[in-house]
């Protein structure tokens, strides 16, 4: 290790602390919310970095000649080179050296898992904890949206084909911004009435504000993306009617993984239980926590107890959630331990901070009706943990004769999502894989159809933002050549 | 934003209303609905489309004041207008030539029925239709209907008009007089669903329903409006929103729908405190919101 510290870097270093002096520097907390004063709003949780903070922040990195951060970052941030400039004080030209890379800094400083890409590869992780880069990520791009005038960005010159992309979240998005800064034109088709997807419908306020997303897309919108909402392609309107009557010379699908998959179990259709793609769709999108000044209603949750089955992000948003709803006891049921769990080690944290319990090792088998059509609870059994499966993690074994019975009021399913199929129906000759999820070459992300390309969930099945994010700039990249290169499919 | 073209009563709390939509109205199918959004507040509903018209580029949509949201939108008028129109959503109907095809109408469910009504007539089926309401003033759609039908027979609940009684006691009449019925089509409020089921099903006659849950996105990305179709969850929105009858479970569907009565009641009650200024309220955002919109809808 200490070799690698050692290694001279190519450029004089305008950092003026010694290599040794860096690993002295304890990585800076990021201001939060106290657990018990956030535990009942939705505001923000964490609160961002000051000035000062960041600069002390960005001292501790050790300027490696070979960046593994970069390297393990599914966009390739030029993570070294960004932190330079903030020790620089340039934070304008920080934010614009990520935005070489990434359209979108200010959400994956907030909500992608840093610990599986950049800060997990970050060499003083070995000995210290990694350099926070994403608080610095979010830092810089925090403070381009307070400084930076949108007004006139540079334009590239137009090439005069037109892409259409297909979904808003953040592959179609992060494509969008990749493919205008080529010079193409680009229009994004939503069904919701909000744009960005997942960022929007399924990550909380309180991790991911709106007000943050609107300002990435007013980003977007400045530098001459156009958005059109409420159109169900599929439905609305066809992948070949977009290339055929409207003119597209190339389509991008990145449509995500909408279907939520329910456990099949007895009880599934009592009032009280949702999947989390509803009961987060009714928070975030609706602004249900906000009735009656939103018309769309939520069930009464003060007092009660409220489970949320699975162990990801998408499981932490929806407990924590329901806690801020003023749910009695609220607490997590994972068949397997806490190791497996798939979720950012920061949202585990936060949330056991708040109260949230877990109950790992255990799955509900049986919702139980109150006798009039609502949830009364939940029997379930306790999990050991077998043989690894396909996923690398040990496979939860049902323990015979351990069943036991939780009082519940609302119960919410998180165990995953499956691919939406009204793309793949509507479009002929697109070739799916056996889970009707997309087939798309992973690196060029060219699907069956000739000009047709897509992306993140849809092909992958549930994955994370910045993988997405990572499909959405190998996408973009492929369409321009396809669009300024003539060759076969 | 969709502006409202026309707007008209056809019965007390029953409005239809003419939308400038011209990518809903290219592809709209009967049996399709779209979902709406009032204004920056409003919660998504879905909606009826009673017809379309790809040339002017606008789809017809017929709503019954309910909750606040019905009531708020039957409160607007041509050049107002609606933030989000969204479809067309589900699957269209399926149209072939069954022979003779019964079609039920009760109530506002009338309007889901009649474009259906009208396919199945040029697919060269003869169309008998039924359609029902609670009283003389609440009938809609007759005139439409009988144009389109081979017969057409009416009731009311209290016999204000035409015979009294219910669409079910018209059915009945039909198969005790020996007509063949090789599909019924029944659309309108629940239990009128159900007893038509429970009545077909003894007579062995395919029999189709076209389900209304509660929806959010009306996509499949949510599963609210799960129904429980032979024991098994099925989404209104992706899957339906049309069902065999004979197989869905109406008690869960009634439970289901009831979910949010207790909220949807503080809602309402809200608005009729205060309805003029509410009205108001959302025709003057969607005016500014209308200037200021910088992405096409």
């Amino acid at each position: 290790m200490s070799d690698t510290i050692k290694q001279p870097t190519k450029q004089p270093s305008l950092n003026p602390l010694p290599l040794k002096e860096r690993m002295k520097v304890p990585r800076q907390h990021m201001l939060e919310q106290p657990p018990l004063v956030r535990a009942t709003n939705f505001t923000e949780v964490n609160l961002g970095y000051s000035e000062e903070l960041a600069r002390q922040e960005a001292l501790r990195c050790l300027e490696c000649a070979k960046p593994v951060c970069v390297t393990d970052c599914p966009v390739g941030v030029k993570v070294k080179e960004f932190v330079q400039l903030i020790v620089a004080g340039d934070y304008l030209a920080a934010a614009a050296k990520i935005r070489e890379d990434n359209v979108l800094p200010a959400i994956t400083g907030r909500v992608c898992p840093q610990e599986d890409h950049c800060e997990g590869g970050c060499l003083m992780g070995k000995k210290v904890q990694p350099l926070g880069i994403g608080y610095l990520e979010r830092f810089v791009a925090d403070y381009e949206q307070r400084h930076l005038d949108t007004g006139n960005l540079p334009k590239a010159m137009p090439t005069g084909k037109k892409v259409a992309i297909v979904g808003s979240g953040p592959s179609g998005l992060t494509a969008a911004g990749d493919l205008i800064q080529k010079g193409h034109q680009v229009h994004v088709f939503e069904a919701l009435h909000e744009i960005g997807g997942v960022l929007v419908y399924g990550i909380p306020e309180f991790r991911l504000p709106k007000q943050i997303i609107r300002q990435q897309v007013d980003y977007m919108r400045a530098m001459g993306v156009v958005f059109e909402t409420d159109v169900v392609v599929g439905r609305t309107v066809t992948i070949d009617e977009l290339m055929e009557n409207e003119g597209y010379d190339a389509v991008f699908i990145g449509t995500g993984a909408g279907l939520p998959q329910f456990m099949g179990i007895p009880g599934e259709h009592l009032n009280g239980v949702y999947s989390a793609n509803e009961f987060l769709t009714r928070i975030n999108l609706m602004h249900a926590y906000e009735f009656p000044k939103y018309d769309e209603p939520m069930i009464d949750f003060r007092g009660k107890n409220v489970a949320v089955i699975g162990g990801g992000n998408t499981a932490l948003d929806a407990i924590r959630s329901a806690l801020r709803l003023g749910a009695g006891k609220a607490f997590i049921l994972y068949r397997r331990s806490e190791a497996e769990m798939p979720a950012r080690i920061e949202e585990v944290k936060h949330a056991q901070q708040e109260g949230i319990e877990f109950q790992v090792l255990a799955a509900p088998i049986e919702f139980l009706d109150d006798g009039k059509g609502w949830l009364a609870g939940a029997r379930c059994q306790k999990m050991a943990l077998g043989e690894p499966d396909a996923s690398g993690r040990r496979r939860p074994v049902p323990i015979e004769g351990s069943e036991y019975e939780i009082p519940l009021a609302v119960a919410v399913i998180a165990i995953g999502t499956s691919a939406n199929p009204i793309v793949q129906s509507t479009t002929p000759g697109l070739e799916t894989n056996k889970r009707n999820y997309i087939n798309a070459d992973p690196l060029t992300q060219r699907t069956s159809r000739k000009g047709v390309f897509a992306g993140g969930d849809i092909v992958t099945g549930s994955a994370t933002v910045i993988l997405a994010m990572g499909a959405g700039r190998r996408a973009a990249k492929s369409i321009h050549e396809y669009l300024t290169t003539p060759g076969p499919w | 934003m969709f502006k409202i073209l026309l707007a008209e009563f056809l019965a007390p709390g029953i409005k239809r209303f003419e939308i400038e939509a011209p990518r809903i109205a290219r592809k709209q199918k009967p049996g399709q609905f779209v979902i709406l959004r009032l204004y920056e507040q409003g919660e998504r509903i879905p909606v009826t489309i009673e017809h379309s018209d790809p040339e002017r580029g606008t789809i017809r949509i017929v709503v019954q004041s309910i909750g606040k949201t019905t009531n708020l939108l039957n409160s607007l008028n041509a050049g107002d207008s609606i933030l989000d129109v969204v479809g067309p959503l589900g699957k269209p109907s399926h149209i072939e030539k069954f022979g003779t095809v019964v079609v039920m109408g009760g109530g506002v469910g009338t309007a889901m029925a009649y474009p259906t009504a009208v396919a199945f007539k040029q697919a060269g089926n003869r169309v008998i239709s039924i359609v029902g309401a609670r009283n003389k003033e609440l009938v809609i759609l007759e005139k439409e209907l009988r144009a389109v039908s081979d017969s057409l027979m009416l009731t009311t609940d209290d016999g204000s008009y035409a015979d009294k009684g219910f669409v079910t006691d018209k059915l009945r009449q039909l198969i005790d007089n020996g007509v063949r019925i090789d599909l019924v089509l029944a659309i309108g409020p629940i239990p009128m669903m159900r007893a038509v089921a429970e009545m077909t099903r003894k007579e062995h006659i395919h029999t189709v329903v076209s389900l209304n849950p509660i929806m959010i996105d009306g996509t499949g990305m949510c599963g609210g409006c799960r129904v429980l179709i032979e024991g098994k969850s099925e989404f209104a929105c992706v899957d339906g929103p049309e069902f065999d009858a004979h197989k869905v479970d109406f008690a869960v569907l009634v439970q289901r729908n009831s979910m949010y009565r207790a909220a949807e009641q503080k809602s309402m009650e809200a608005f009729q405190r205060d309805t003029a200024s509410q009205i108001e309220a959302v025709r003057a955002e969607n005016k500014g919101a209308c200037a200021a919109q910088g992405d096409r809808r």
